[in-house]
């Protein structure tokens, strides 16, 4: 063999070989991060954790109850913001894709996926936390749902863009006026899509730490109005990880598995749903 | 049928059938994307309760005709359209002219059948009269099954209307899209190339039934079929680059055209 | 069937309906653009009292002083750059290899599951990365990687002083892990975007695989790479649980990469909640809003670098 061309072949080979290398050490964090949490969350869980409220401080026992429920009420509180703001924002920029508003929004969305969400609790704090003189779940709730807006845009927009243009076309011609040919036919034919892209964000901004420690606080006990502090998985987390005490530290393990599946849950299911849905077409 | 006989409109010079009234007129129409001429001024008039066929050779402006015909052409954000549209005498493109309201009385069946995918067989039927704000249960059941059965579908699916729409056999979900588009009542039905994505057979329903439907309502057909537009049309005018070049009664132009160019389209010499 | 002739076309509210609702749709639209505008406004405005005493010079000293009601924040300036920095070095090059890999080699089965695993470490929140910085990666960095480098490269500065585990290194770590899964998604997605034809036509030339990615995909689809690794920048910079875990949180300059250090994001973190005082908390503020203008900046020449590559030729070429 041409002895240039095995040397050309031999880079080749070589490339593609510390290609494959860079993948496996990329996904190593991934393997140990979920070996460590099986490891040492699994045993900590118990039934306490879902059931009690927090020990106190350096004392043995208690749970995360107060956190868990925390966490739902302060995702339901941000999808009541984010999830119509976009949705139907998203329906905007597929169904009037060429308008200045669309490329304007479009690009402010890719823009705002990108601002750090400590920044998010700022804006929140001085929209909801200074006003009311307290911070409270609904400021929390405000900073996860602005987080919420871009990504659910995104997303409706992109699977609201796949409904074929002969569906529109079809209601259109039954003489059905341009919105309620949106809102009844296009997007409930685009509905799984949309639902996909909701859990995804909702899961997402379920793990989220820092736009919370200044609007919904972290509270010890069970939160009885938006307007007061409220505890969350994450925020809980992060103080139990970062004390002292050797229990807290099993309950921050105990609560990063818990965060860690359901996120692992959202993605696989939303990924088997999907694929699902090409196989179906 | 007196549909032989052939003379020109008074007013617009167009071809009209003796005999018929005349369901919708055009007049100089034109019709343009961007800088592109698609049509350039076509004047006739379609017959009532006639079967009209359109026909010639792909990117002739016969699908552009169509349509303009129920103003769905401009949902193509370059278009633009010039002439008058007259639909039993009523000026579709006059202004303060709501074009849904127009396509609620000229319907329009499309190439590739398109049910909508989220609706079972009866919600598909269903869908303009339910939208247009129509509550009623029973008279729904009635406009469904009216409407599959004009759309000679009511035997096949009657007993499972609530199957999904795209469960159904491709040409089934054509004549699906057919009673769909009946049920909301049009004067006059658009059918651009119906049978093109079908086997023959399901082709040849639907032209049956195209000319079943013509005794009731206007039909308007376009074909790149010229056997199809023999056997199912009782008109048919040719397109060639955006222009009429010849309209009138099938048989006639089929046996004796009176332009070179129908003659060289229909004997097979280009196209 | 076949209603007779008539029946009117005009309808008084013509099409008010669809007018409404588009505006509707659009108003939603334009609701991200208008927060982005009241977020700038709003963090002036609450950074006001800061931005009046101490102008620029907040970006260029050091003193960090609430008790002096004196504030700088170069300190923080310098972990947050000298650890984004540091996790870019790390990231971008094993990001590449992956999307190269990816993109150009992996035979097309495997495409998908690898590429679910990167999206997967990014669905990983971060207070989670942390605790596991915290429980393993701290004391690995510690006994082993700290001691190795000190051994092998000791005679720079970069890599002395006592081992502790907690500082800019461990904070460059954790945000590679962090950031690499954006400079995968956006540089595949850019190198997908490459059209086929720049491909054969260097594998027409006889290009093995590897000198067709160099020399007809890597060209292509170079501002598209460069968006790529802005935007994990852009990630870095205001990333805040992970890093605030594991950096140390002491606000001092030192060459050294094992001392410990702070940044903008973890300080804001760690003393908004607490801090008294008009003029901290518009402090805190004022190193936010310097945070979202700086991120903002990067997002949007990012955004414009990639859009580039993958809205731009290859739509045309398709």
């Amino acid at each position: 063999m041409d002895p240039r061309y095995r040397l050309r072949r031999g880079m080749d080979q070589g490339m593609t070989l510390v290609c494959f290398l860079c993948t496996l050490l990329v996904l190593t964090p991934l393997v140990l991060v979920l070996t460590f949490l099986a490891q040492t969350g699994l045993s900590a869980l118990n039934w306490d954790f879902f059931t009690k409220l927090p020990g106190a401080a350096g004392e043995p026992g208690g749970g995360m109850a107060n956190a868990i429920t925390g966490t739902l009420i302060l995702i339901g509180l941000a999808g009541c913001l984010g999830i119509p703001i976009g949705v139907l924002g998203g329906t905007f920029l597929s169904e009037y894709p060429q308008t200045q508003v669309s490329r304007i929004s479009r690009f402010a969305a890719d823009v705002m996926n990108g601002i750090p969400s400590i920044v998010m609790g700022l804006f929140a704090y001085v929209l909801i936390v200074l006003p009311l003189r307290h911070f409270s779940a609904l400021a929390g709730g405000v900073a996860l749902g602005v987080m919420l807006i871009p990504t659910v845009m995104r997303t409706t927009e992109e699977v609201v863009r796949l409904v074929p243009q002969s569906v529109r076309e079809a209601a259109l011609a039954l003489g059905i006026p341009q919105w309620k040919t949106t809102l009844r036919v296009v997007l409930p034919t685009a509905t799984a899509g949309i639902v996909t892209g909701i859990m995804i964000a909702l899961a997402r901004i379920a793990g989220e730490t820092a736009p919370l420690l200044f609007t919904a606080f972290g509270n010890r006990f069970w939160n009885r109005s938006i307007l007061q502090p409220i505890a969350a998985l994450p925020l809980q987390i992060f103080a139990y990880a970062i004390s002292p005490f050797d229990d807290w530290h099993r309950q921050a393990w105990a609560g990063a598995l818990v965060l860690v599946a359901i996120v692992l849950v959202v993605n696989v299911g939303a990924r088997y749903a999907t694929s699902r849905q090409v196989r179906l077409r | 049928m007196p549909k032989q006989l052939e003379v020109r409109d008074v007013e617009t010079h167009a071809p009209t059938l003796v005999g018929a009234n005349t369901a919708v007129q055009t007049d100089d129409l034109h019709a343009w994307f961007d800088q592109l001429h698609a049509l350039r001024g076509i004047t006739l008039n379609v017959p009532e309760r006639q079967v009209t066929a359109i026909i010639g050779p792909s990117g002739c402006g016969k699908s552009t005709f169509l349509r303009c015909l129920n103003r769905m052409h401009e949902l193509v954000p370059s278009a633009r359209v010039s002439g008058t549209v007259r639909v039993h005498d009523q000026d579709i493109y006059a202004p303060g002219i709501d074009p849904v309201l127009v396509r609620r009385r000229v319907g329009m069946v499309f190439q590739k059948p398109n049910p909508f995918p989220t609706m079972n067989i009866y919600d598909n039927v269903a869908a303009g009269v339910r939208l247009a704000g129509e509550r009623d249960r029973r008279r729904l059941d009635d406009v469904v099954e009216r409407s599959l059965r004009a759309a000679a579908l009511w035997e096949e699916v009657k007993d499972r209307l609530r199957k999904p729409g795209t469960s159904l056999s491709g040409g089934q979900q054509q004549r699906l899209c057919i009673a769909r588009a009946l049920a909301v009542s049009p004067e006059v039905l658009l059918m651009d190339e119906p049978a093109s994505a079908l086997d023959p057979a399901a082709t040849l329903r639907i032209e049956e039934l195209a000319r079943d439907l013509a005794k009731e309502i206007t039909i308007v057909i376009v074909t790149h079929n010229m056997q199809q537009a023999a056997r199912v049309s009782d008109v048919t005018g040719f397109f060639l680059g955006g222009q009429l070049v010849e309209f009138g009664p099938t048989n006639g132009l089929f046996t004796r055209p009176t332009d070179k160019r129908t003659e060289d389209y229909i004997t097979g010499r280009f196209g | 069937m076949g209603s007779p002739q008539g029946g009117r076309l005009v309808r008084d509210t013509a099409r008010t309906g669809d007018q409404w609702f588009r505006l509707l749709l659009a108003a939603m639209a334009a609701a991200v653009p208008f927060v982005i505008g009241t977020m700038v406004v709003a963090l002036i405005a609450a950074a006001w009292p800061a931005i009046l005493r101490f102008g620029a010079r907040f970006l260029i000293t050091t003193t960090w002083d609430p008790v002096a009601s004196q504030f700088g924040v170069l300190s923080f300036v310098y972990g947050t750059v000298v650890s984004s920095a540091l996790a870019l070095l790390i990231a971008v090059p094993l990001g590449l290899g992956v999307s190269i890999f990816l993109s150009e080699l992996v035979p097309g089965w495997l495409r998908t599951p690898i590429s679910f695993l990167v999206e997967l470490l990014a669905a990983i929140p971060s207070v989670v990365i942390g605790l596991w910085g915290i429980f393993v990666l701290v004391p690995w960095v510690r006994t082993t990687a700290e001691p190795a480098l000190q051994a092998s490269l000791g005679f720079l500065p970069l890599f002395r002083g006592p081992p502790l585990g907690l500082g800019l290194l461990t904070a460059g770590l954790i945000l590679s892990v962090m950031v690499v899964p954006f400079v995968v998604a956006v540089s595949t997605a850019v190198m997908r975007a490459v059209p086929t034809a720049q491909r054969e036509a260097a594998q027409a030339l006889g290009a093995t695989r590897w000198e067709t990615t160099r020399t007809a995909v890597l060209p292509y689809a170079r501002s598209g790479i460069l968006g790529a690794i802005f935007l994990a920048l852009a990630r870095a910079l205001g990333e805040t649980m992970a890093v605030t875990m594991v950096i140390g949180n002491v606000a001092q300059i030192r060459v050294s990469l094992f001392a410990p250090a702070y940044t903008i994001p973890a300080v804001i973190a760690n003393e908004f909640a607490e801090a008294t005082g008009d003029l901290y908390v518009a402090a805190l503020v004022y190193a936010g809003l310097v945070l979202l203008v700086v991120t903002v900046a990067m997002n949007a020449l990012a955004r414009l670098l990639v859009n580039r590559v993958v809205q731009g030729p290859s739509f045309i070429a398709e």
